[in-house]
């Protein structure tokens, strides 16, 4: 028995595993999330780093140059600090970049060089444990990181409200939206250049989704097309949250997040299928 | 021989330079745009009325241009580096060719300063057209750009060729590169940072890459100020290319 | 360990068939695999053999025909079935971000088992595999032979009862190649079924107790071993090499001494019973050969006469 094995660490993975939720059918898609933990104990460290990004961009825009900026319409001529209203966007977009790096670039990795789908489902486990399992362990990996970044927030005083609590399941919906349609079309693939195209649909929606400067900046055309993106939903649900303006209308947003995460899974599981039981 | 090196570089980018335009044009085009134009009218309507009365899209620009090289230069001499010494092994192809050490660190250098000499033209010319840049000045920020992606990539290329695996470029770029990108003074002076931060953003490269730059651009320039900055960045690429020498002969040789 | 007549096949295929858009892969098989036996598809690269494995792992939808394993049917049963085989695919599938190990522990939590349960299987398949005293390296950097037993290791952790093996010592030294046979030897002794694929002809005759030959999707010849030798080909073989370009020209000079000659471009092979007569006869006839080799037939030879070809091209 090795000391990894008599560690307590062990049942740490199993009680992490567990506290994973699986819709019926992929009931088997538990271990692959066991599985990717485990793989991570070697490089928690690469793990933890994650945690450092959006708080750094929290303090140089936000903050550095937050202060040059004061104060900005928060919608309704609503004024509030810029740190406040910059935070809750950070939050949905680090959601959202932790999200598409899980389901893009690792499942890639997986599929097309480990080749460890094609063990996997030499197992019990079929296509839909594999989608669910690794958006499951996607989301895992993105409750960390929000719930870390929420804290700093706090901390700072940039939530306004108690309702900032919900930001953490938000973020786990944003990834989930972002994961599943991640993981769909990372099947589409066929090398690491298909990746720019990634690259390029997520650093123009980290910066233009109402992310960083208000949506009455843009134009009133560019304004519908902000509106139609994913994270400005994300970023909206997250900032009203924080900011407890908390109404009815947040149920557009869930529903455009929830809509797009069960297209993106079912689509994703339909795929792995097609590409991997021929 | 170093030009042999540098051959086999600028054939391989041939084939793969589709993939860098993305990250190399369109990510500090859309910065420019997003942060420039549009957080700019924040700025420039915020308390201070833009930068020390500089509209905030003229004072942004020299800075991601200073950031886009120092991106580039990491970028070039990290995952190609380990690559040309695990993976594709170019590195022990030169030298079983009748190439040397020297030539084929230098050779991967030059062809590192020519992609950032590539990318930052067509920067300067694409922001100059936005109205982001207004100084014929910045002519003379070409040649920093280029200085500064040496000054990068020289050290960087003696991290990679000291990696194990990858992940060691995770942590370079995750607490080295983006600290510097966020606090070096690309997106706001340094003087907005509590006074031991400021100091230590003034010791980083990329905060002299970014004031000649800018104070190129701005036409703010003075010759004492330009020749410290350039100092700084001329003894960090000697230095590095001395480090570069030693880690790639010692990984390779030994 | 021979199974009783009435006991239900493990597997049960007619006329199965597979289709990749217009190429046919496998061609309308019936195979029928019963417990306890080794079990071989012999045949070139591209005979459907892989293809077939494929079908019967349950990771492969069959065009045609019908398929039983385990008594149940891939489609509707693919979970179950695969619960209890092991697989062993042509190329290793190990999971090179964990360590040895790990490999195993998280293979059987694929299959539902329980930890302590997998602990205990972990370092007993370990030792069997000779691997203990790397249990707790990476995968990455161990040599092939170890990874190949690695792989059958970590196939056998949920103790299947079908153990399905795809070119199993493909790419392996000789030495290496040798050790795990042993190694099989040993599962099958246990009571395991084996199914195997291969092209080589040794790995067939040392393994198999019966083997269907495959060539173009289709089974061309079934029966142990030695039967296809007897049916197939004589006793003895003599392989003569001579000072020629083309051997062909030689053919009508030694057609009389053997039941077939078969000619190949480097060298003549004439199947007779007893092939040093033959070789004396034909120094006695003045064709100076640059060398002669009396071999017993094997199963390369069954191969060539029903398919005209020889194995590894």
């Amino acid at each position: 028995m090795s000391a990894l094995e008599r560690s307590p660490r062990g049942g740490a993975v199993q009680r992490l595993g567990r506290m994973v939720p699986f819709p019926a059918g992929a009931s088997m898609a538990r271990a692959l999330v066991e599985r990717n933990i485990r793989a991570y104990r070697s490089r928690w460290i690469t793990l933890v780093s994650g945690l450092f990004e959006p708080v750094f961009y929290l303090f140089s825009l936000g903050v550095g140059l937050g202060a040059l900026i004061g104060q900005v319409d928060a919608g309704g001529g609503r004024m509030i600090e810029y740190a406040a209203y910059v935070a809750p966007a950070l939050m949905a977009a680090a959601a959202m970049n932790g999200a598409i790096f899980d389901a893009t670039f690792n499942v890639f990795f997986k599929l097309k060089y480990t080749k460890l789908y094609e063990s996997v489902l030499a197992t019990p486990l079929g296509p839909r444990d594999v989608a669910v399992g690794e958006i499951a362990w996607a989301l895992l990996r993105g409750s960390l990181y929000s719930t870390t970044f929420l804290l700093v927030v706090a901390v700072s005083g940039m939530a306004r409200s108690w309702w900032a609590v919900l930001a953490i399941p938000t973020a786990t919906l944003i990834g989930f939206a972002f994961a599943s349609a991640g993981m769909a079309l990372t099947t589409f693939m066929r090398s690491w250049q298909d990746f720019e195209y990634v690259n390029i649909s997520i650093l123009p929606m980290f910066l233009f989704s109402a992310t960083f400067f208000p949506l009455s900046t843009y134009p009133e055309a560019l304004q519908w097309v902000v509106q139609a993106t994913p994270l400005y939903h994300g970023a909206s649900l997250v900032r009203s949250l924080m900011l407890g303006d908390v109404g009815v209308g947040l149920v557009v947003h869930v529903l455009y997040l929830v809509m797009m995460g069960l297209v993106g899974i079912t689509f994703a599981a339909r795929r792995v299928e097609r590409l991997l039981l021929t | 021989m170093w030009n042999r090196a540098l051959a086999h570089w600028l054939a391989h980018y041939r084939r793969v330079w589709r993939g860098t335009i993305i990250s190399g044009i369109l990510q500090p085009l859309f910065f420019l745009l997003a942060m420039g134009m549009g957080l700019g009218t924040l700025v420039d309507a915020g308390t201070s009325g833009g930068i020390e009365g500089v509209d905030y899209l003229l004072f942004l620009a020299p800075g991601i241009l200073a950031a886009q090289a120092m991106q580039t230069a990491v970028f070039e001499s990290t995952f190609p580096v380990l690559g040309a010494i695990k993976w594709q092994r170019q590195y022990h192809a030169m030298l079983a060719a009748p190439l040397g050490i020297p030539d084929i660190v230098l050779g991967h250098l030059v062809f590192v300063m020519m992609r950032v000499a590539m990318t930052s033209t067509i920067f300067v010319t694409i922001a100059t057209l936005f109205g982001a840049i207004t100084s014929w000045w910045v002519l003379l920020a070409l040649p920093v750009a280029v200085l500064t992606g040496l000054a990068f990539a020289a050290p960087v290329v003696a991290f990679a060729a000291r990696q194990r695996n990858e992940s060691g470029f995770n942590m370079l770029f995750r607490f080295i590169v983006l600290p510097m990108f966020l606090f070096s003074g690309t997106f706001f002076p340094v003087e907005q940072l509590p006074t031991a931060l400021e100091l230590i953003a003034r010791i980083t490269p990329l905060w002299h890459a970014v004031e000649l730059c800018r104070g190129l651009a701005l036409e703010t320039m003075t010759l004492a100020g330009a020749a410290a900055h350039v100092a700084y960045l001329v003894v960090l690429a000697g230095i590095g290319i001395q480090l570069a020498l030693m880690s790639v002969r010692k990984r390779l040789i030994l | 360990m021979v199974a009783q007549p009435d006991d239900p096949p493990l597997i049960a295929a007619r006329g199965l068939t597979k289709h990749f858009g217009d190429f046919t892969a496998v061609d309308g098989i019936d195979v029928e695999v019963r417990r306890g036996e080794a079990f071989g598809f012999l045949g070139p690269n591209g005979a459907g053999k892989s293809s077939t494995m494929r079908m019967i792992g349950c990771v492969s939808p069959p065009s045609g025909g019908t398929l039983r394993v385990l008594g149940m049917d891939p489609i509707t049963h693919g979970s179950q079935i695969r619960g209890r085989l092991g697989v062993v695919p042509q190329r290793d599938t190990l999971d090179e971000e964990l360590t040895v190990r790990e490999n195993i522990l998280v293979y059987g939590r694929y299959f539902g088992l329980p930890r302590s349960v997998i602990r205990e299987r972990a370092t007993e398949l370990l030792e069997f595999a000779q691997l203990s005293e790397r249990a707790d390296e990476l995968v990455e950097p161990l040599s092939g032979g170890m990874k190949r037993r690695l792989t059958i290791a970590r196939s056998l952790v949920n103790e299947p009862e079908l153990l399905m093996l795809d070119e199993p010592t493909t790419g392996l030294d000789p030495q290496a190649r040798h050790a795990l046979w042993d190694r099989l030897f040993r599962l099958k002794r246990s009571g395991v079924t084996l199914v195997l694929t291969t092209h080589y002809m040794d790995e067939a005759e040392q393994l198999c107790d019966r083997l269907v030959v495959m060539d173009g999707g289709r089974i061309v010849a079934e029966g142990s071993p030695r039967q296809l030798i007897s049916e197939h080909s004589t006793r003895e073989v003599l392989e003569l090499r001579l000072a020629t370009d083309d051997h062909e020209l030689y053919e009508a000079k030694v057609s009389d001494l053997a039941t077939r000659v078969e000619v190949l471009p480097d060298r003549l092979l004439l199947y007779t019973d007893d092939g040093d007569a033959a070789a004396k006869i034909v120094h006695e006839r003045g064709l100076a050969p640059l060398s002669t080799l009396v071999r017993r037939a094997t199963l390369e030879d069954v191969f060539l006469h029903l398919t005209g070809r020889t194995l590894i091209d």
